[in-house]
């Protein structure tokens, strides 16, 4: 067997080469957002804070209680919930693409995320709590009904055209986007804030109390997605040779759709729209790793992580002193991003195929 | 006689109310080739979708194996039967070494797992694309997407094989190489359904040819009592003369022009 065997081993070179770079990237980014800040922090603190955290007690650890405080209560909660929410939004979009049979899937794009804001502004309007967790329910539900919709609306054999993806998602979009001014209309001055910061997208505030509820919807989210992972390569080569491959694709789909839903609606609860993070990062990772889901998943979500803890610390620093939306940042980058891959589909398939 | 690999019953598809495939009874036999002709529309697919357990018949029974085609567990009946459609596309640019390899997934947890490396080599090898292997699958032209997709269902190795046109984007060399390949298929023991649209391939590889018109099938036996003059100047609406060519003596089409 001459062929497979570099193939393979080539393969998880790069792999390794890759995480170990994301890995690195997603560090870095953690301890220079816990650095920059209005309270001056020391690499050193940070470093010294996150091995305490982890039992290990060294010199390191800071002393100063404001700083400890800083970091405990204000960023690292905030960190991590950048991390979390990048990497549920990014294996949210590559399972998303995975299940249309189309690399423009995602979840900002098609509504899901309206979708799933309008599920939260609900939520907060008629103070629906539902035992504290209504506003994640919600947002669920929400994301949940995009889900189906787009899906019912916009597949047909298994794929889904891209005019017609994209057109379902204005749609989607567009009835979220009224429901959304509706829900506003109806609410007061102080709601009202709160779904602004929805439809821009925001980490800031960021508690622990939040973070705990995403962080296990995401591992458990990432764990289900890669065990589907080989089933997933099988649908890219179309539903019925995937059936024909021992694949039980109604399952299959089910199982994803409802994935898309919970990682969507858990990141959109605490975070608002972030768009584009579940198409840029996917689609760097293919073409870094090649599509196989087994590695695209899990360097999806560590990049996915990363790409979003860099977001946030330019929302902080970019102008001093405020603190911008960060879903206007990602969409910022991830527009054009959106049209180059447009147009080059479109050169490639030679029409809107 | 062996019992056969998949056997259709007195089938009939009713879809929107129009009798796609009528009253069709067929079977498929281990160490067999038979070709499915017919023109455009008459039901050959939909009796390929039946034997792979793709679409329930609204009468009759479809046996694939020991049960009913439709009621199998998709992991069960990829072991049984594998099956190459008329387009094969490909969402994510995959190489072509993992195509192929998809078509060892219904064996991953069994004991023919350990074949996975000569099979897929094989079903490289036999369908000439070994010098492919790296390649993606997306920067393909037609006819080599269509041979590498025939080597993933030979990688799949089930006993019934179904071929839905897989000459129709070859050249001629690659044409002759797959129906090679097809009736080593059959040598080898299995049995393999394959529709193609030239009668005369049909009649060359074949041990048994079965012509559907309209959804019924207008004759089945061997090459030299389907394919005659006057039943293809019938059912395709062209006047033909049929040559006796080669040893032992196979038909060939020729149109009167």
């Amino acid at each position: 067997m001459s062929p497979p065997e570099p193939i393979r081993r080539r393969l998880s070179l790069r792999g390794l080469i890759l995480s170990l770079a994301l890995t690195g990237v997603l560090v870095g980014a953690v301890v220079v957002s816990a650095v920059t800040g209005q309270l001056a922090v020391t690499a050193s603190d940070v470093v010294g804070s996150i091995l305490g955290w982890l039992g290990i007690n060294t010199s390191l650890a800071p002393e100063d209680p404001v700083v400890v405080a800083t970091l405990q209560v204000v960023r690292f909660p905030r960190i991590v919930m950048a991390l979390a929410v990048g990497a549920a939004l990014a294996v949210a979009g590559a399972l998303m693409q995975a299940v249309f049979g189309n690399p423009l899937a995602e979840p900002g794009v098609v509504g899901v995320s309206a979708g799933a804001a309008l599920g939260a502004s609900t939520a907060i309007v008629f103070g629906i709590s539902a035992g504290g967790g209504g506003v994640a329910l919600l947002a669920f539900l929400g994301g949940l009904l995009a889900t189906l919709l787009v899906y019912a609306v916009a597949r047909a054999g298994g794929r889904t055209e891209v005019v017609t993806l994209l057109l379902t998602g204005i749609a989607i979009n567009a009835f979220a986007q009224a429901g959304l001014a509706f829900v506003l209309f109806l609410a007061d001055t102080a709601s009202r804030e709160q779904i602004v910061f929805w439809q821009l997208g925001s980490l800031a505030g960021s508690v622990w109390s939040e973070v705990v509820i995403v962080l296990p919807v995401l591992v458990l989210g990432t764990i289900v997605a890669v065990m589907m992972a080989h089933r997933l390569d099988l649908l890219s080569l179309g539903e019925r040779n995937a059936r024909h491959l021992g694949v039980d694709v109604e399952q299959l789909r089910i199982i994803a759709i409802v994935l898309v839903a919970l990682l969507t609606g858990v990141a959109v609860a605490f975070a608002g729209i972030i768009a584009f993070v579940g198409l840029v990062v996917p689609h760097i990772i293919r073409m870094a790793l090649g599509p196989a889901h087994r590695g695209l998943l899990v360097a999806s979500a560590v990049g996915g992580g990363a790409l979003l803890a860099i977001a946030d610390l330019l929302t902080r620093t970019l102008v001093a002193g405020a603190d911008l939306p960060i879903g206007m940042l990602t969409a910022l980058v991830g527009g054009p991003f959106f049209f180059a891959l447009l147009y080059q589909q479109r050169r490639r398939s030679g029409g809107w195929a | 006689m062996t019992t056969p690999l998949v056997a259709l019953r007195g089938v009939s598809v009713e879809l929107e109310g129009r009798n796609i495939v009528r009253d069709v009874s067929l079977e498929v036999h281990p160490g067999e080739v038979l070709a499915l002709v017919g023109p455009n529309g008459a039901g050959k697919s939909t009796v390929l979708s039946l034997m792979a357990g793709d679409l329930v018949p609204t009468k009759g029974s479809v046996v694939l194996g020991d049960k009913e085609a439709s009621r199998y567990r998709p992991e069960d009946a990829a072991r049984l039967r594998s099956m190459l459609m008329q387009s094969n596309t490909v969402s994510f640019p995959f190489t072509v070494w993992e195509i192929v390899e998809m078509g060892r997934a219904p064996w991953a947890r069994t004991p023919q797992y350990a074949e996975d490396a000569a099979a897929i080599a094989d079903a490289l090898e036999v369908a000439d694309v070994s010098h492919l292997s790296r390649r993606r699958f997306t920067q393909l032209s037609g006819g080599e997407k269509a041979r590498v997709s025939l080597a993933r269902v030979l990688a799949q190795r089930t006993p019934l094989v179904l071929l839905d046109e897989p000459t129709a984007a070859l050249d001629l060399k690659h044409q002759e190489d797959v129906m090679h390949t097809v009736k080593a298929l059959a040598t080898g023991g299995r049995g393999v359904v394959v529709v193609v649209h030239d009668l005369s391939v049909a009649a060359g590889y074949a041990d048994r040819v079965a012509m559907m018109v309209n959804g019924e099938l207008e004759a089945v036996g061997s090459a030299t009592e389907v394919i005659r003059a006057d039943r293809v100047s019938r059912v395709y609406g062209v006047e033909v003369d049929i040559e006796q060519v080669g040893r032992p003596p196979r038909p060939i089409i020729v149109p009167r022009r």
